[in-house]
């Protein structure tokens, strides 16, 4: 069997005002269909372990978790050893209600920002009011990192967790490493 | 710089998120129609000072088209609405006719 890398194979740096990571291999799980059906909804609770969460928002537990992308479309996150056999779940579960599963994991790459600046650091890349009041623990976002799509979510009070294409997976790293830069403080969120 | 609200997901973002997608409501003539209406639909469009409806992409979020009307002059965004529909909803309509009495734009006004 091959040695499975992620994008960036856990690239770290610290030597600015946030640290930017990449997380290695997270299982992802691409879910499209009626996000009301009962189906749709037992398949992608009963593998994750959390509940359904609400529009623009997303539940964790650990590897595994829920983010509403959009209307018709869920990321099912687990951990990347599963993802065959949660896949296999998820379509035993669904039977024959109209929908899509299909596992995007090695399409995708993971990073995270965190640190005091961590906020500061993701407000500067995206068009996003990202005030503490304004976007909190819980909340999923689509959006974009300077010129790439890219989704976040807050883990703690000073880490994102940012999900991108892996073929963007350089570019956001780097982007951020500019965010980032030693002494670029802007002090907003104080 | 617009500030567009996504009808389908309910954010609220900045064109950036965005992508244009041209006029709206356009009618397609396809192969069998009359040369004249396949060049309006290809080539005529509206290019109003003033009020103007357009199709919007929300294509850094949640990926789903709507249609959003504006006015070209002052940029202001008169609101959006979802794009399964032929014509503009009927409150979003009265909202322009009160702030820009008289306009017109296409078969609407």
């Amino acid at each position: 069997m091959s040695n499975l890398v992620s994008a960036l194979d856990k690239a770290t740096d610290s030597s600015g005002i946030a640290v930017i990571e990449e997380m290695g291999l997270q299982g992802m799980i691409t879910l499209r269909g009626d996000l009301s059906a009962e189906s749709v909804k037992i398949a992608s609770t009963s593998v994750t372990g959390v509940e359904m969460p609400a529009q623009n928002m997303a539940n964790h537990a650990g590897a595994s978790g829920i983010c509403w992308m959009s209307t018709d479309e869920l990321l099912i996150l687990c951990p990347y050893d599963g993802v065959a056999d949660t896949l296999a779940k998820m379509h035993k579960l669904l039977g024959d209600t109209h929908s899509l599963a299909v596992d995007v994991s090695d399409a995708r790459a993971c990073l995270r920002v965190s640190g005091p600046n961590a906020r500061e650091v993701m407000a500067k890349l995206a068009p996003v009011d990202l005030a503490p009041e304004g976007f909190s623990v819980g909340m999923f976002r689509r959006t974009r990192l300077a010129q790439v799509a890219a989704a976040f979510w807050i883990v703690d009070a000073q880490t994102f967790q940012i999900v991108c294409f892996r073929s963007n997976a350089q570019y956001v790293f780097d982007v951020l490493n500019v965010a980032a830069q030693s002494g670029s403080e802007v002090g907003f969120f104080k | 710089m617009l500030i567009l609200e996504c009808p389908c997901c309910g954010i609220t973002a900045e064109e950036t998120e965005f992508h244009g997608g041209g006029e709206a409501h356009l009618k397609r003539f396809g192969p069998d129609s009359e040369d004249k209406d396949f060049e309006n639909y290809l080539f005529m469009r509206e290019n109003p000072k003033g009020v103007h409806f357009e199709r919007w992409r929300h294509n850094n979020g949640c990926g789903k088209w709507f249609h959003a009307a504006r006015c070209t002059m002052t940029l202001e965004v008169f609101g959006t609405y979802s794009a399964q529909t032929y014509e503009p909803p009927k409150a979003l309509c009265d909202a322009i006719s009160a702030k820009r009495p008289g306009w017109s734009w296409g078969a609407f006004s």
